[in-house]
């Protein structure tokens, strides 16, 4: 395990929160620190409770833990929510002489450094610096050099002037200087190393907009829905230094339909959205899938049904994903495993929406999409970006894509599925595309031979597919382990995780984290070498789990969880033994 | 190939299924002359079409087209023209496809202004599901759902276009063939959205707004002092219970495409690399 450290800050949504946070966040990277942050998040713009973590460490963090060792409370609420992450020795700094911090009490085993946050601000050129502060009051508390502070505010407010910038580093020296003044002698056993290595801080959404870039995406369009929308802001100012575009739509039927109008125009097209807006699109998603348009549908997901709890994570799409839209629709569904695969996973729905001239879902959820982490810059590696249009005609070669009397042939019957493909403005490769079944020519049919062969040409492409491309699940742990866990989605860093935990404690496990949900990887084999297999996910009734024991034939057992929350590696690793260790007939029971 | 188009080259090999007498044939023809009278050929003009029996029209034209889902061809069109402002976006609709499932589209694809024609085929009635009423039949029009009719006002779709910041508001019957392709190629000309709302009368479940109907009643614009650039007037126009408009009723001069305003000039088709774009290293760099 990583020698880890926990920081947060607390306070009321519109408190700048989540600003602050990242600010201290960008700060520990850039001292070459590894970085993993949560957030925990209300849907309202103002008041309510929310609070931006920190975990850091020397080494590569993937997931949260159950522990606080630094908290930055603006209200009282901030230490109740946390009091069960909070431990003997742990720091709470606060601003005592702030109205509703005034009869607050520190617990007894925790350190409480009362610093006038708001007045300090004040003096070094106003109240809304308070937070910074705090961070200053931080850095002293945890021994961090301040210095690395001053570059992540210079990249904060640099835009704004120097002034700026430099009030802000005088607001973190007065929080700091406030703290050696009156705290002299507190016991404050934090020592937050630096390194020489660079790294880059985001999260699953920037990711994303910054995959479709690199695959040469040209066209987006959304309408905001949390927690998708950072994938329209990331992209919005950044797409169109690449000739791109990205427009916000009236809604989600819009969305999915300009998108689907830029993709049939040749453009690399892409929409993003969470549940409530797959909902919607699913009517034109059909339409995609027979027209055999290249579109790419991130559904960023959050919990459900219905609006749900929109701020908070849950994986509970799979089976609209793998099933949504009347009549029988073949897709791929890609489902990145971690911020860095959400950029390769992107550049890959590309190719594949291109190769085989089908939509495809990339299935990512809330605690991927707003969770920051660090990574060495070549995990982003530009150069072995690979772009593949797959069967695009020009004038020359239409020829032989067509009928006897010129007609093209946007839907030819072909071995492998595929169909040339023929962009609006190739001369002589004028067609009609339609929703309702049709001939090669794209032209309406009720023919019910044409109908079987157009079916089974569409589905033949998942077919080829599995033949050419690679849809290998990741393996981490103990491979000759005769417990196997299986996972998809975010969940995986945790695992991973997880593991280190199981192995200090003498329990061995193979884990298989499964980023192609359709067409997906066999594993009848690896099920039934192991003794005992759990799928684990964040929804109630195991959607994933479902569709494996239908290909393997194999029950497994269960580990869901649907509170809102995403696992955290040490109480997962609790679950997993204490499932391994469950009797099946008690399960039964259960 | 576009020095010899003839409007023909637009008619593809399928016979329309529209019921003999039809006013979609007249609708159709105006918009394929319209379209070869302003040098357009079929391998650069992109049609969409809605659901309904106006919705067949991309199967009865030539040209690169969509067929979509029914009430959302307006943002396909308006997809197609923002990644290739190269094209010819034509749009084709109903009554019911664009002022009912549509409504909310018809509204935002007249303010966003892409330089696009928008044609709908208005027989204030639901034809190809046999005979309901439509979100233009008159208040007290009998039909199979409704026996008492509607029973609420019909919506007024050139106010409701003036009232989202149109740019070209027209009207045209499509039993007056030459007026009704005059007033198509306007709507192509101009620059940014062309909305022409086209009377295209229902032989089978329609006895109501008729060729004769339409033909006796409808007061030509080009025929009076009327000036189109004027909206105080059109305001007037297209909301004057009494009388029914045929023409140009109303037309920015100058209007700014959206295409224009977002600096949308190049053909998003071409991908002139192989693997990330020069400077994509720029973007990781960022996150520092």
């Amino acid at each position: 395990m990583p020698a880890d450290f926990n920081w947060a800050i607390g306070g009321e949504a519109g408190d700048g929160i989540d600003s602050t946070g990242k600010i201290f966040a960008q700060a520990l990277s850039r001292a070459g620190r590894h970085v993993f942050t949560s957030k925990d998040f209300a849907s309202r713009i103002r008041g309510g409770y929310t609070a931006y973590k920190v975990r850091t460490s020397t080494e590569k963090v993937r997931s949260v833990v159950d522990r606080l060792d630094v908290l930055v409370a603006l209200t009282p609420r901030t230490i109740e929510e946390n009091l069960d992450e909070l431990h003997e020795g742990s720091v709470i700094i606060y601003d005592g002489e702030r109205t509703t911090m005034a009869d607050v009490e520190i617990p007894e085993e925790m350190i409480g450094l009362d610093v006038p946050l708001k007045s300090l601000a004040e003096d070094a050129g106003g109240a809304i610096m308070r937070n910074v502060v705090a961070l200053g009051a931080a850095c002293e508390a945890t021994s961090f050099d301040i210095e690395h502070l001053d570059s992540s505010l210079k990249k904060r407010f640099g835009d704004k002037g120097s002034a700026l910038v430099e009030n802000n580093k005088q607001a973190a020296r007065l929080g700091q200087e406030y703290v050696q003044e009156h705290y002299p002698d507190a016991d404050l056993d934090y020592d937050l190393e630096t390194t020489d290595n660079d790294y880059v801080l985001l999260n699953g959404d920037e990711a994303i907009g910054m995959g479709a870039i690199a695959a040469g995406c040209k066209y987006y369009a959304g309408y905001p829905i949390t927690p998708a929308t950072d994938v329209m802001t990331y992209l919005k100012g950044r797409i169109e230094n690449f000739g791109g575009h990205v427009v916000q739509a009236e809604d989600e039927l819009a969305a999915i339909n300009l998108a689907l109008g830029a993709a049939r125009a040749g453009a690399r097209s892409m929409t993003a959205t969470s549940g409530p807006g797959i909902d919607l699109m699913t009517e034109t998603f059909g339409l995609v899938a027979t027209s055999e348009t290249p579109l790419v549908i991130a559904d960023v997901m959050r919990s459900g049904p219905s609006t749900g709890m929109p701020t908070k994570q849950e994986q509970g799409d799979l089976n609209m994903m793998l099933y949504g839209g009347h009549g029988e629709i073949p897709r791929f569904v890609l489902a990145p495993t971690t911020v860095d695969e959400c950029f390769w996973k992107t550049v890959e729905a590309f190719n594949l929406a291109e190769k085989y001239q089908t939509p495809v879902y990339l299935a990512a959820d809330l605690a991927m999409a707003v969770t920051e982490q660090t990574f060495e810059p070549d995990a982003f590696d530009m150069d072995a970006v690979e772009i593949d249009r797959g069967k695009v005609v020009d004038e020359e070669t239409i020829e032989d894509h067509q009928t006897e009397s010129g007609g093209f042939k946007p839907h030819e019957i072909t071995d492998d599925g595929v169909s040339p493909r023929a962009f609006p403005g190739t001369e002589g490769g004028a067609h009609m595309s339609t929703g309702l079944e049709h001939d090669e020519q794209g032209r309406r049919t009720e023919d019910t031979e044409m109908r079987v062969k157009q079916v089974d040409k569409r589905n033949r492409k998942v077919e080829t597919a599995r033949e050419r491309e690679d849809f290998s699940p990741r393996e981490f742990g103990d491979p000759d382990a005769d417990n196997l866990i299986v996972t998809w989605g975010s969940n995986e860093g945790t695992l991973v995780e997880a593991l280190e935990y199981l192995e200090a404690d003498s329990v061995d496990v193979r884990i298989l984290s499964v980023p192609y949900l359709f067409p997906r990887p066999d594993l009848t084999e690896e099920f039934e070498a192991a003794d005992q297999v759990v799928v684990v996910e964040c929804n109630a009734t195991g959607q994933f789990a479902d569709v494996v024991e239908h290909d393997t034939l194999q029950r497994v057992k269960r580990i869901n969880k649907y509170d809102g929350v995403q696992f955290k590696a040490d109480e997962l690793a609790d679950d997993i033994r204490e499932t391994l260790a469950a009797d099946e007939s008690q399960e039964v029971e259960a | 190939m576009s020095s010899q188009v003839r409007f023909t080259d637009f008619k593809s090999d399928k016979q329309p299924t529209w019921c003999p007498g039809c006013g979609d044939f007249g609708t159709m023809n105006g918009m394929m002359k319209a379209l070869a009278e302003t040098g357009n050929d079929p391998d650069n003009t992109f049609v969409v079409a809605g659901i309904g029996c106006s919705g067949k029209i991309g199967t009865y034209m030539h040209s690169y087209a969509i067929h979509g889902v029914h009430g959302r061809a307006l943002p396909v069109g308006a997809g197609v023209k923002m990644a290739n402002p190269d094209l010819e976006v034509m749009v084709a609709g109903g009554d019911g496809d664009g002022y009912s499932i549509g409504a909310g589209h018809f509204v935002h694809a007249v303010r966003r202004n892409v330089d696009m024609s928008y044609v709908v085929m208005d027989n204030r009635i639901y034809g190809l599901t046999k005979g309901q009423a439509s979100p233009t039949s008159r208040e007290d029009f009998e039909t199979s759902t409704t026996p008492e009719g509607p029973q609420q006002p019909p919506v007024n779709p050139l106010a409701l276009a003036l009232a989202s910041g149109a740019t070209f508001i027209a009207q045209s019957f499509s039993s007056d063939a030459l007026r009704h392709q005059e007033i198509v190629q306007k709507a192509i000309e101009h620059d940014g959205f062309g909305f022409v709302n086209v009377f295209s009368p229902c032989v089978t479940f329609n006895d109501v707004d008729t060729y004769d109907y339409f033909r006796d009643s409808l007061v030509d614009l080009q025929e009076t002092d009327y000036d189109p650039t004027d909206r105080d007037a059109a305001k007037e126009k297209v909301l004057d219970a009494d009388k029914e408009y045929m023409g140009v009723l109303y037309q920015d001069e100058e209007s700014v495409p959206y295409e224009d305003t977002h600096g949308l000039d190049s053909n998003m088709s071409q991908i002139d690399h192989e693997g990330a774009p020069e400077g994509a290293m720029d973007l990781v760099r960022e996150f520092y």
